[in-house]
């Protein structure tokens, strides 16, 4: 079997429904099997100049002098920047929401990172750029590199940035409920260690913009694969020293993200500053090695402590989560990844009580960005690690110790202790159905007869939240005085329906491999009675004045959903409103079907079409009713349904993250001891986002996911050598899954449809990644139970396992002479 | 810059006579001076294989290969695929109904490592397919969904190949009646 199994969607979400949850033809296919989809990379503006960079071969070096007098002279070549040059036409690239220090796209003075830019060229095409970069003579002053975080927080060690104190760039010690009396009365207090190391998204393209000036009108156009925009334009023009309304930013199609593409203001300011200088338009896109080494994007590298005060009974009190957080050389995204982290600490789990606290330690490495999880997904793992060794510890089931702790389906909505709402959720339901579908008793058997032959198979489980539809305080409200405390988080979209009757959507948002255009017109003909592939779907740019965030935080499903939905009422009231006035009867007494309005419960009445009701609208004022606009346009922005405010205090967070997904995955693996290399045999996984939008591309998520979960699991990160030297700068030594590596993965569907919102659909982006590493990592330690091996450290590289299997033999050693 | 060299190659059944630079990668060749975009850089390092095209028949990294090296080839990029007249090559078409593709960037490559498989394998099995685009990365789809795509584009093929076959024959029996 290679298909997934799905539950029928019809039987599930078709109540009501006509095309929400059916598995329309996805409109973005076209264009993207047949090659005519437009990358930036494809972008190819007359007299462009293509751009190279030259990056520092030292981690931490003190630039003496840059010489491109050579450079300048090779044929071909236009112009050539250093970061002084380019910081005299371009600004240091936009923070998130605080700048502890300015970061400039071209380093000024030192370079802080491997592959950090320390000059720009812009020729004729790539070669000669390239060529043109060899003769940049640069003199560096070699600094003292810092590679280790726990080092880097020492008070006397180098410091990354002089002008700060140190190299704790923020640190943060938050308690929320009664956590010393939670601990006090606890049984006993299950403690864990967990390490997870850099990895990143690497998505199959990689960043670049088309930035083009006209030096004439002051004004410039960029493409870009960025996501945002439409959300932040302002930033990107106060980057680039230019009006916000002479900016037009044109999104392209974009080859993958996972959360990497948000910004990307290194890639703009770098085209950006050589367009101003040559007047004509420059290409800057990464090439791979630029990308892994500096794309201002990794994930999270975190140590943990975690602390889980329970009783005797198997109950869950309190939670001490303790994070240090190796951020790189720059701090652009603020703690976000702790707000983040902090929307669902305590899993599905009722824990009265939290302290959370963080140290961000800056080191000379790239500088952490987002990556699908986002931070969410080291927090499932400590959670989900010190569940099981609660369970362990008192011979509980590790299915049944959840079960015991799981928020029951009728204490919902659910305020977790620090603030965040859960929306909904039937998570004992998800469990059973889990468990049913892995016939975990049948991989036990199997599991018991394979030992005997020497082999060792484990069962692995994991349950997961996934909070989906992210609020914007999330950046900030770890900070006590943010200096831009942002509330909102909107997607926008307009419609227009022509004299004729066609319906034409244009998105604030891209495509960056998700599927808005499908779920924009799935809702669209859902509101007008229309087929899907009667709508058309557009993206509209930075000048549209149509604010959308995008994808991100698995929020555009539920967003989108809600903007397509409201402009398709606007325009459909207003039809109704019309075709009442022709008809001669009330707009309330008018209903539209299958693209006909008819009087309400007269189906044999001729009607009025879609078209002649949209000529009526178009061109026919006079006979329309008074007061009624010509045309059909509506632009309808929706800002998110059930976002508040943190306190004051901060000592509840609000409601930011509350509309949560939840799975249950289950995956079988075996383990070479000798090796240590894992294979993964099976992998079976629950999953519950509401109402599902459209099962194959739900699916597709969450496989995605799950796959992106198993390279986190056994082989994806980024490794430094002691002089900070990236050592895995292309996929021959980053290592992302093949075919090979990911198993058949059976999915199912439980659908708990969120009350807040529209058709009750909840985000699905993350989820498979948020979760598989997790549960991969209690697979493994099932398998070598044996051995007595615990693990606490991703990726579960062979080497790895093969050093954590030697220190648990040993250790039972020990044991065994000490007795 | 260094002498050009003139060479000769047929690309998607068109002959071009070209003057290309002795280091121009054939994959700069069929995106910046023939314009045929479809096939995209993924790592220009020969891991990724979102550059795979077919040169005389055979999968080929477009970024491993000089454009010297295509004189007198014959070469298949993703825009062979499909007709004039919008109607898909069955192997997109399979991609598409088994969502084998999300942000679209290594498919052109899935494709044309597809085309090639089903060339020498017309009715692949799910192993046989899952090891032919092992040397393609995709990091959108965890691949199961291109594995099924790639079975379904086989049976669509052998399917139309077989009623093209029955259909011969009745033409050819009608003809004898």
């Amino acid at each position: 079997m290679t298909d997934t199994t799905t539950t029928d969607p019809a039987a599930a979400t078709g109540e009501g429904f006509r095309w929400i949850g059916k598995p329309v033809k996805r409109k973005e296919d076209p264009k993207l099997v047949t090659g005519r989809a437009t990358y930036v990379g494809d972008v190819n503006p007359p007299g462009m100049l293509h751009a190279a960079i030259l990056a520092s071969p030292h981690a931490h070096a003190r630039i003496v002098s840059i010489d491109t007098s050579r450079a300048k002279a090779l044929p071909g070549v236009v112009a050539v920047l250093t970061g002084a040059e380019a910081a005299e036409v371009v600004g240091p690239m936009t923070a998130f929401c605080a700048e502890p220090v300015p970061q400039h796209a071209i380093a000024v003075e030192k370079t802080r990172y491997w592959g950090e830019a320390v000059a720009a060229v812009a020729a004729v095409d790539r070669y000669v750029a390239e060529d043109a970069c060899r003769l940049i003579d640069v003199e560096y002053e070699v600094l003292d590199p810092l590679v280790d975080m726990v080092e880097a927080m020492d008070p006397a060690a180098v410091k990354v940035h002089d002008t700060l104190e140190g190299n704790v760039v923020f640190h943060a010690d938050k308690s929320y409920g009664e956590v010393d009396a939670d601990f006090a009365r606890a049984d006993r207090v299950i403690r864990t260690h967990a390490r997870w190391h850099r990895m990143g998204a690497q998505p199959i393209e990689t960043a670049g913009a088309v930035c083009s000036w006209d030096p004439f009108t002051a004004s410039m156009t960029i493409w870009s694969n960025s996501s945002f925009y439409n959300f932040l334009p302002w930033s990107f023009a106060s980057m680039l020293g230019i009006s916000t309304s002479r900016m037009r930013m044109i999104p392209c199609a974009v080859g993958g993200s996972f959360g990497s593409k948000h910004l990307l203001n290194k890639v703009i300011a770098i085209s950006g500053a050589l367009t101003k200088v040559t007047g004509k338009p420059v290409r800057y896109l990464e090439d791979r090695l630029e990308n892994i080494a500096a794309n201002d994007n990794v994930g999270c590298d975190r140590i943990y402590d975690g602390e889980l005060a329970i009783t005797d009974d198997g109950e869950f009190l309190s939670l001490k989560l303790h994070c240090i957080d190796d951020y790189g050389a720059y701090f652009q995204f603020g703690p976000g990844q702790h707000g983040c982290a902090l929307a669902q600490p305590v899993g599905p789990y009722r824990i009265n009580s939290l302290q959370y606290e963080v140290s961000a330690v800056l080191t000379n490495k790239v500088q952490q960005g987002f990556f699908r999880g986002a931070g969410a997904d080291h927090g499932n793992f400590i959670l989900e690690r010190l569940v099981d060794a609660a369970a362990d510890e008192l011979g509980i089931d590790r299915a049944e110790i959840r079960r015991r702790n799981f928020i029951q389906p009728d204490q919902f909505p659910y305020k977790i202790p620090s603030g965040n709402v859960y929306d909904s959720g039937d998570y004992e339901g998800v469990l059973d159905r889990a468990l049913t579908l892995a016939d975990v008793e049948y991989w036990r058997a199997e599991q018991k007869r394979l030992r005997a032959e020497g082999r060792y198979i484990g069962i692995g489980l994991a349950t997961c939240q996934e909070r989906t539809a992210y609020n914007a305080t999330e950046w900030w409200f770890l900070y006590d005085n943010p200096p831009l405390p942002a509330t909102s988080t909107p997607e926008s979209i307009k419609i227009d329906i022509d004299a004729f009757g066609g319906v034409r959507a244009e998105l604030g948002c891209p495509v960056w491999g998700n599927s808005p255009q499908t779920v924009a017109s799935q809702v669209i003909a859902e509101e007008f009675g229309i087929d899907p592939a009667d709508v058309s779907i557009e993206h509209n740019d930075s000048t549209s004045g149509a604010i959308s965030a995008g994808p991100g935080g698995s929020r555009l499903t539920v967003m989108l959903s809600g903007a397509a939905r409201g402009a398709a009422g606007q325009l459909r009231e207003k039809m109704i409103r019309i075709a009442a006035h022709a008809m001669e009867v009330s707009p309330e007494d008018v209903e539209l079907s299958d693209g006909v309005f008819r009087p309400r419960g007269v189906p044999t009445h001729t009607g009025l079409t879609f078209a002649d009701v949209a000529m009526k609208a178009h061109l026919f004022k006079q006979t329309n009713p008074e007061g009624e606009s010509s045309g059909l346009v509506a632009t309808y922005t929706y800002d998110h349904p059930l976002a508040s405010m943190p306190t004051e205090d901060r000592k509840d967070t609000g409601a930011f993250y509350p509309i949560v997904s939840h799975a249950c995955h289950i995956p079988i693996v075996e383990v070479d001891p000798e090796s240590g290399l894992v294979t993964m045999l099976k992998y079976y996984a629950v999953n519950d986002c509401g109402t599902v939008m459209h099962p194959k591309l739900v699916e597709g998520q969450v496989i995605g996911g799950i796959a992106q979960g198993i390279g986190a699991a056994l082989m994806e990160e980024y490794r430094y050598d002691e002089q900070g030297a990236l050592i895995s700068g292309s996929f021959r030594e980053y290592l992302m899954p093949s075919s090979h590596e990911v198993p058949e993965i059976v999915l199912e569907h439980q659908e708990t449809p969120s009350p807040v919102t529209p058709y009750g659909v909840k985000g699905a982006g993350e989820g498979g990644r948020l979760i598989a590493p997790t549960a991969i990592a209690a697979a493994v330690d099932d398998a070598l139970k044996p051995f007595g091996v615990w693990i606490d450290e991703l990726p579960m590289t062979p080497e790895r396992l093969v050093e954590v299997i030697a220190r648990a033999e040993d250790r039972a050693e020990d044991e065994e002479s000490g007795r | 810059m260094s002498d050009k060299q003139r060479i000769t190659v047929t690309v998607n059944d068109q002959e071009h006579d070209l003057l290309v630079e002795p280091r121009t990668l054939a994959l700069d060749l069929l995106r910046d001076e023939l314009r045929l975009t479809g096939t995209h850089a993924g790592c220009e390092q020969g891991v990724c294989g979102a550059c795979t095209i077919l040169v005389d028949g055979k999968i080929t990294r477009a970024c491993l290969m000089f454009a010297v090296q295509l004189d007198g080839c014959s070469v298949e990029t993703v825009e062979s695929l499909g007709s004039p007249d919008g109607t898909m090559h069955p192997i997109q078409r399979a991609f598409s109904e088994n969502h084998g593709l999300q942000c679209g960037f290594c498919t052109p490559g899935m494709l044309m490592v597809t085309q090639e498989l089903l060339r020498r394998e017309p009715r692949p099995d799910a192993e046989t397919a899952r090891a032919a685009i092992a040397g393609n990365h995709c990091r959108c789809t965890g691949y199961q969904h291109i594995v099924a795509s790639v079975c379904a584009a086989g049976r669509a093929m052998s399917e139309a190949e077989h009623q093209h076959v029955d259909r011969q024959d009745v033409e050819h029996q009608g003809a004898r009646a």
